[in-house]
Formats: structure tokens, C-alpha cells, sequence
């Protein structure tokens, strides 16, 4: 190819992905900004209400003003019980800071057996929910174990984790940016 | 899509484990072109080895210096495996300088070794959108196209699919044309043009992009810009006497 006829192409083709760009401009509101959509970061977190093993009920609304990590975890899932120590760690740090955790465990894909063997074999003072139905995973669109949502005192979603397990470092640097948002 | 696969105790993220083969693909892939060309591959194995462990510790370390205070009560994150503890920048960073210093060690000439290099950084183009389909990342905008997949509550375009395709058509063509390299840093900016070509096309079907100056696509016009440096660059080293010089 010719020289001036390889710069017109180069050019063309530029020119063309420049046009591309703006043509193809999203509408407002259809993009998330990287976020996963559902349940998605800058939203609202779905309210519910969850019993306890002792049958005392938990509501999310009763945790507004606080900063919260809602973890959804199974007894048989590696990475949630690799994490559920950290967890611990964590909450006893930033407990007198106002942190909440609340920890649901996938009832209907558990065994009670499992779970209570498993939170036997460690200490832990943070509530443990029971999601019998499944309705919290539904809510939350939890496919993937473990799930973890950093809820801010708005009651707004504020970071997601799906998959992996959290360190304390991951957990601590997440809680320490919602701790100074004011109340 | 499949974040996590089980197998029997263990249990891996699968996006991390495609990264993984896709590095190690890619590397064989850059060795095989090095010994093609009559060349000892030995030092592009240790550059990208390098390159690779300097970025990682250059990502933490810069995480590191961000949250100084958390690591002080938790030194064991230190070495944690979370990768949620990195800096991306701080890791790009420390990767180049530790190739830049490398290369220069070991007398690397720059675009030559761009080209050797260029069949790793486009398997591991295609290692990144399998990556986004096992987790679901990078996904695409609600469509009723009869295509779309069922992803994050609602039908989408398959944006992993097309970028995964389009990576492995750009792999293929480039690996095509190793047998005839032409002037030194070709198949780099070929690469880099058609990667770039292809995130300003594909860009418009995602569902997650971030927005700047209005309403246009962040990822769209970074791309632009790699797409018109790589072409301007192409055509002055096609005729480095008639233009900027040789570089």
C-alpha cells in the first residue's frame, strides 16, 4: 500500500472510531459505573427480617445509623469459613465504632448440624441469622458463597464482595471508609 | 457463569485460574516465537517472570502505603492472598520499571522485545475475557436481542463472548503473521491497534461502563487514544526518515 494511502486509512479509521465513540453514548442511568447490578452498590439494601438460632428476630432496619457487613455464607463452603475469623477479628475491633455484623447463613442449603459443629470450633459474638427459605438469597441475589455487602449508615449498599474470602485487612479497609462517614 | 469451581476440598476462583493458564499459555506462546526467530528466549522468560512478580509487589506495596494504618495492627495482610489488596497502578507501575531496568541489564532491544512479547499480552487479552465470563464482570447493556444471556437479573448482551472472540481473532491473525515481522515493533502496535480497535467497538455493548465528560464511555476514549498512538506510530516507523526520526 502506498504511503498516503495508508495514512488516509489510519486516518479513517481514527475518525471513524471517534464518531463510534460518540454515536454509541449511552443513555442516562443504563450503565452501573462497573458495579454489579443486583443487588448493586448506591442502592438502597433490601430490608428483611431473619430469626436467630434462639429465635430472637434480627431486621436490617433496626441497624440504620450503623455501618454493617452482611455476610451470606454456608457451613460447607471453604472460603466462608476461612473468612469467619477475620470477621470476628473485625467486628471486635470496630464493634464500639458502631459496626453490625450480620451473618445469614444459607439455611436451605445447609444442615444445622453442620453449621452449629462449625460455629462451635470457634469463638464468635456477632448474631448468626437463619435463612430457612432462602428468601435473604433471593432478595440479594446471592449466587456465589461467600457474599459479603458493606452496608453504610444510609442503609445504602456501599461495596460487594462475591466469591472470595474477605482478610481482615480487605474487611478493615472497606469498614474504616464507612466508619467516617457521619450518621 | 462459574466464579467458583469445587474440586472435592478445594475451591478456586475460576477467573484467577484462567489468568493463570493464560499466563502460562501466553509465555510458551512468546517462547515458541523467540525460538522461531533463532533467538535464546531464555531472557523474555525471565522478563516477564520479572515483570510479573514486580507488578504484584509493587500493587501491594503501594496498597500498602494507602492504608498504612490497618497493616500496622495486621501484619499478616501483608502477605494475604486477597487481591482486593492491590493497587493496579502502583503494580502497572513497578512492572515497567522493573522491565525497563531488566531489559537494559540484559541489553534487550525495546521493540523487538515488544514483538516477542506481543503473543503473551494478546493470550492474555483472551485469559481476561474468559476470566470476565466465568465471573461475570465486564458484562453487557439489557437487550431483547435473541442472543442475550442471563446475567445480574436481566437479559444482556454477551459482551465476555464478544470480547473473548475478538481477542482470540486478533491472537490468531497476529500469530499468523510472526513468520513475517517486517520493520521491529510491528506486531506490537498491530496488537496494540486492533486491541484497542476492538474496545472502541465493543465498549458500546457493555452494561458497566464509567462515564466521564457527560456521557461518554471512560474505557471508549482511553482506547481512542491508544488506537491513534499506535496507528501514528505505525506509520513512523514505517518511514522513520520522513517523519518524527527513528525511534
Amino acid at each position: 500500500m502506498k504511503p498516503v494511502s495508508r495514512r488516509v486509512l489510519y486516518l479513517a479509521i481514527f475518525l471513524l472510531g471517534l464518531a463510534w465513540t460518540v454515536l454509541s453514548r449511552p443513555a442516562a442511568g443504563v450503565t452501573t459505573s462497573g458495579q454489579i447490578p443486583a443487588p448493586q452498590v448506591g442502592f438502597a439494601a433490601p430490608a428483611f427480617t431473619l430469626a436467630e438460632q434462639n429465635g430472637q428476630s434480627v431486621s436490617l432496619s433496626d441497624t440504620r445509623g450503623k455501618v454493617v457487613i452482611l455476610n451470606y455464607w454456608a457451613s460447607w463452603c471453604p472460603p466462608c469459613r476461612a473468612e469467619m475469623p477475620a470477621i470476628q477479628q473485625v467486628y471486635q475491633s470496630y464493634q464500639a465504632r458502631g459496626l453490625i455484623v450480620l451473618a445469614i447463613n444459607a439455611s436451605n442449603q445447609d444442615r444445622l448440624a453442620a453449621m452449629q459443629a462449625f460455629l462451635g470450633s470457634f469463638a464468635h459474638s456477632y448474631p448468626i441469622l437463619l435463612d430457612t427459605n432462602g428468601e435473604a438469597g433471593r432478595l440479594y441475589a446471592v449466587n456465589s458463597l461467600p457474599t459479603t455487602f458493606f452496608i453504610g449508615r444510609d442503609g445504602m449498599i456501599q461495596d460487594l464482595v462475591v466469591g472470595r474470602p474477605l482478610t481482615v485487612a480487605g474487611l478493615s479497609s472497606r469498614v474504616e471508609v464507612l466508619l467516617q462517614e457521619k450518621p | 457463569m462459574f466464579p467458583i469451581l469445587r474440586i472435592g476440598p478445594a475451591v478456586i476462583q475460576s477467573a484467577r485460574l484462567l489468568l493463570v493458564l493464560g499466563f502460562f499459555f501466553g509465555l510458551s506462546l512468546s517462547e515458541r516465537l523467540t525460538r522461531k526467530l533463532g533467538e535464546d528466549s531464555d531472557a523474555l522468560t525471565n522478563l516477564i517472570i520479572i515483570a510479573t512478580l514486580a507488578g504484584l509487589i509493587a500493587a501491594r506495596l503501594f496498597f500498602v502505603m494507602e492504608h498504612v494504618a490497618l497493616f500496622q495492627k495486621n501484619l499478616i495482610g501483608l502477605v494475604s492472598v486477597d487481591s482486593s489488596l492491590l493497587d493496579p497502578w502502583g503494580g502497572v507501575a513497578g512492572a515497567a520499571i522493573a522491565s525497563l531496568i531488566y531489559g537494559q541489564r540484559k541489553h534487550l532491544a525495546f521493540w523487538p522485545t515488544l514483538d516477542r512479547l506481543t503473543p503473551f499480552f494478546a493470550t492474555m487479552a483472551v485469559a481476561i475475557g474468559l476470566a470476565h465470563i466465568a465471573s461475570g464482570q465486564a458484562f453487557g447493556a439489557p437487550t431483547s436481542l435473541p442472543w442475550a444471556i442471563e446475567l445480574w437479573g436481566a437479559r444482556r448482551q454477551p459482551s465476555q463472548f464478544y470480547e473473548t472472540a475478538g481477542a482470540l481473532a486478533i491472537l490468531l491473525l497476529l500469530w499468523k503473521q510472526t513468520g513475517a515481522i517486517g520493520v521491529p515493533g510491528t506486531l506490537f502496535l498491530k496488537f496494540a491497534a486492533l486491541t484497542s480497535g476492538l474496545v472502541v467497538f465493543l465498549s458500546a455493548f457493555r452494561g458497566d461502563s464509567r462515564l466521564i465528560l457527560g456521557t461518554i464511555r471512560q474505557d471508549q476514549l482511553l482506547a481512542l487514544g491508544v488506537l491513534g498512538l499506535a496507528l501514528f506510530l505505525l506509520e513512523i516507523r514505517a518511514h522513520p526518515g520522513k517523519s518524527a526520526g527513528n525511534i
